[in-house]
């Protein structure tokens, strides 16, 4: 059947989250006829995530409202490469979002810039200790763009967001109250940092008297009402505890719906539509060119949207995935080392410290998902990674997001998990005790990548993208190194006991409990065509006319969250663009 | 606007929650009563609910077990008394039980490395009524009666046994301790719109205060030893 044909259109962006809210905006400025395809449903502020129903824990943080549903898009995940990858049936370890804002609009708003040194990591590491103690089979890059480079770009984001918290770098002078170790800022945040609720308070006082140097948590949940470039206006948040997995009822919380989307669509020459699922982009016989992207509406009827520009803005592994399924780009082979479509996937490594104290009165209901106290005394750039025999870093923090009871319970080690002495934990401990958490870092291997699987097909006959990861000495040496540190400071907060959760040298990667949605990769960003997928504006080398936003860039993962690295390689992506639409060409370095 | 492609399952869950609670009793005709003046502690007792989704048999197993998970005693609402079975009988009978949004295409390797994730060709629903039913078999052959039938400490013992994987489970049934366990826990904190936490038992008992979602004046270092004076709100707008 022959797909119906529509009008060309100038630039097609396909999923309608952050990066293509943003680039969609900039690029609409320049006059441009856009068009918007969303796989999922529209999704607003009102009715979507409207009070009170927004508080059902059940339907959000357990069904999953929000993310995408396996049977409509999953992968399968291996080990290794000898192994039979097998679907992830139901979510757990990630929640890519389904629907427009895409995960955008369930995270917490945590905000950071990676460290300088991140963003030229193997030059750091050859340069600072030497290349001889990056192992074997750790295919670490510099991402080809710097941190100077990126700085206007971060604040551009920062003040998209309305970001809150306090400098600890202006322009290289120190300030007090702020992350003393980050790369330096040219101004200060646009907004003060969020008052601290007593856990992270008890927190701060603990990390100060172990001589480290705690700081609020940064990001997007506003602290007084705001307004801005684009008109949007975000009020304060009220601490209502439904952040993260949940979409903010309050205006409060930093989205592409708060920060982009009701400006956008007062834009004539942008179109959005939802239930859009992108299948393919089309190339040129050549291969060279794309000439449009081939889409299944509401009706599953196949339409082709010809434009003269592509832009793949999907979450990571989604972006890796149509690229593969497109043809676009050399598909990364482990064993001959060669390709680099699907290369450096990579994940987080997370741990924690549940502590409890018996005398506390922490209230954990009183909630945002930026709330807590960091610090990144054990970052990247603070480690002698020669001394401590890994490479990365972590920041730790304690922060309460959320009380939600059924997710939000962590019970001392020795309560059994059902039965009299359960319920009688759940009523002493409840709101008595805090996770000091370690968020780290998570380098690129020969063999963790992507590619499609031979066996599992989505519902539209294509293949599932392939997932082949876990977890590798070095990060577990980096973790049990944190591990030491959150257990140390659980100790010196005086808690009556603690238990950490922490992988060890047996561990693999589990796919069941939740862990984090910063899945990174696969797509990564470069000055050298062999080892990176689009260049350093986040071009496509090999089909000029296609860009492709997003973590699916990084490398190799950062210590932080991804989304104020996403940010600001978005604007920097857009400033390219700009230049690149004014006389289109394959960008090359420089 | 684009249809919302969540609209007939998310009606359908109505439908049949509403469905439920005319069976169940939970709901519906307190509905119609100020809010303020229900009591949802008084409610019809769970010998007397209809389950949509299990048998009579399978409904009396049920009751038995949460009854252990949770039990009555010492402080705070057993299972029953916070109506958890009328909770998973619903979700068994809706989409998250009927696994609609779970990936289920073939080829299956139930017995693959666990990390691997749920490989089941089965749904959530059909693994509890399995689990349930060979769970049963097993309480007849090592205890020599049904577990609802089995006094209080083989209970706890028969009941150890499945938790611990000592049940001989067959490789399709794998999961099902843990995704039993997670539905009463669901049904005992979740809103009770769902069915569980009658009268807001649970959340009382640990001082959740549900719906409120407003707090913050609560993070003035004041009120750090101060308790939350109020007790929770339902998302229909009743109070505990």
């Amino acid at each position: 059947m022959m797909a119906r044909k529509l009008p060309k259109k100038d630039v097609a962006i396909v999923g309608l989250g952050w990066t293509g809210s943003i680039l969609a905006m900039e690029l609409a400025k320049e006059g441009l006829d856009i068009v918007a395809l969303e796989r999922g449903p529209m999704r607003r502020t009102v009715n979507d995530f409207r009070y009170p129903e927004n508080t059902d824990e059940l339907t959000h943080a357990h069904y999953f409202k929000l993310m995408q549903r396996p049977h409509e898009s999953t992968l399968t995940m291996r080990h290794s490469t000898g192994q039979r990858a097998l679907p992830y049936r139901r979510l757990g370890s990630f929640l890519p979002g389904i629907g427009v804002g895409g995960a955008g609009v369930h995270w917490n708003g945590q905000n950071w810039r990676p460290e300088a040194a991140e963003l030229r990591l193997r030059s750091y590491v050859t340069e600072t200790f030497g290349a001889d103690i990056i192992p074997d089979d750790m295919q670490i890059q510099d991402w080809g763009v710097t941190y100077e480079e990126l700085e206007p770009h971060f604040d551009r984001w920062e003040r998209l967001i309305g970001c809150t918290g306090i400098a600890g770098n202006i322009k290289g002078e120190i300030r007090a109250g702020g992350n003393p170790f980050e790369a330096p800022r040219s101004a200060e945040y646009p907004l003060p940092p969020l008052p601290q609720a007593s856990a992270s308070r008890r927190f701060h006082k603990a990390a100060e008297d172990m001589g480290l140097h705690p700081f609020p948590r940064s990001g997007g949940n506003a602290s007084r009402a705001y307004v801005n470039e684009y008109g949007m206006q975000l009020g304060p948040c009220t601490y209502c505890g439904f952040c993260e997995w949940y979409g903010c009822y309050n205006y409060s919380k930093a989205s592409p719906q708060t920060c982009v989307l009701d400006a956008l669509y007062q834009r004539p020459n942008v179109e959005v539509r939802t239930e859009a699922n992108v299948m393919k982009v089309e190339l040129s016989s050549d291969g060279k060119t794309a000439t449009g992207v081939t889409y299944l509406d509401e009706n599953h009827e196949e339409i082709f949207q010809p434009a003269d520009l592509v832009l793949i803005c999907a979450f990571p592994i989604h972006n890796v995935h149509l690229l593969l399924l497109s043809g676009i780009g050399e598909p990364y082979d482990p064993a001959r080392g060669s390709g680099v479509v699907g290369r450096n996937y990579a994940y987080q490594m997370m741990g924690g410290t549940d502590a409890f104290f018996s005398d506390a009165q922490f209230k954990p209901f009183v909630g945002a998902g930026i709330e807590g106290t960091c610090v990144l005394d054990y970052g990247i750039e603070q480690i002698d990674f020669a001394r401590e025999g890994f490479i990365g870093g972590s920041y730790i923090s304690v922060g309460l997001t959320n009380g939600q009871p059924i997710r939000s319970m962590p019970l001392p080690e020795d309560t059994p998990a059902w039965g009299a002495e359960w319920k009688q934990a759940v009523g002493k401990w409840y709101g008595k005790a805090l996770n000091i958490g370690s968020h780290g870092s998570n380098m690129s291997y020969r063999d963790c990548y992507l590619d499609l699987d031979p066996t599992y097909r989505d519902p539209f006959g294509r293949p599932l993208l392939r997932m082949t990861f876990d977890w590798k000495p070095n990060d577990i040496r980096m973790t049990r190194f944190m591990q030491r540190r959150t257990e140390a400071l659980a100790q010196a907060m005086e808690s009556d006991s603690f238990n950490s959760s922490y992988k060890d040298e047996d561990s693999h990667y589990d796919i069941r409990p939740y862990q984090t949605t910063h899945n990174v990769g696969g797509a990564v960003m470069g000055t050298d065509p062999a080892t990176s997928v689009v260049n350093r504006y986040l071009q496509s080398w090999d089909v000029p006319n296609v860009w492709v936003s997003g973590a699916s860039a990084f490398p190799q993962n950062i210590q932080f969250n991804p989304t104020g690295a996403v940010g600001a390689l978005t604007y920097w992506m857009a400033e390219a663009l700009r230049d690149y639409i004014r006389n289109p060409r394959p960008m090359m370095r420089g | 606007m684009a249809r919302h492609p969540d609209a007939p399952a998310w009606g359908e869950i109505t439908r049949r929650g509403l469905l439920g609670a005319a069976l169940g009793g939970t709901t519906l005709a307190a509905a119609a009563v100020p809010a303020l003046a229900r009591d949802t502690r008084n409610e019809v007792p769970l010998d007397q609910v209809t389950p949509t989704f299990f048998g009579p048999q399978e409904w009396a197993l049920l009751i038995a077990i949460v009854d252990v998970f949770i039990p009555a005693d010492g402080d705070g609402p057993g299972a029953l008394e916070a109506g958890v079975p009328v909770f998973i009988d619903r979700q068994m009978a809706g989409f998250w039980g009927q696994s609609e949004w779970w990936y289920m295409e073939g080829p299956h390797h139930p017995d693959a490395d666990p990390n691997l994730g749920f490989q089941s060709p089965l749904t959530l629903a059909e693994i509890i009524r399995g689990g349930l039913s060979h769970f049963d078999d097993w309480c007849r052959d090592q205890h020599g009666a049904a577990f609802a039938e089995l006094g209080a400490e083989d209970r706890n013992k028969a009941l150890g046994a499945l938790m611990d994987e000592k049940t001989g489970l067959p490789p399709e049934l794998r999961d099902f301790p843990d995704f039993l366990l997670t539905s009463t826990k669901q049904g005992y904190f979740s809103d009770p719109r769902h069915g569980g936490n009658r009268g807001m038992l649970a959340w009382s008992y640990i001082g959740y205060p549900g719906a409120r979602a407003n707090f913050l004046s609560w993070t003035n270092p004041a009120r750090d030893a101060e308790p939350y004076p109020l007790g929770p709100v339902s998302i229909n707008g009743d109070r505990a």
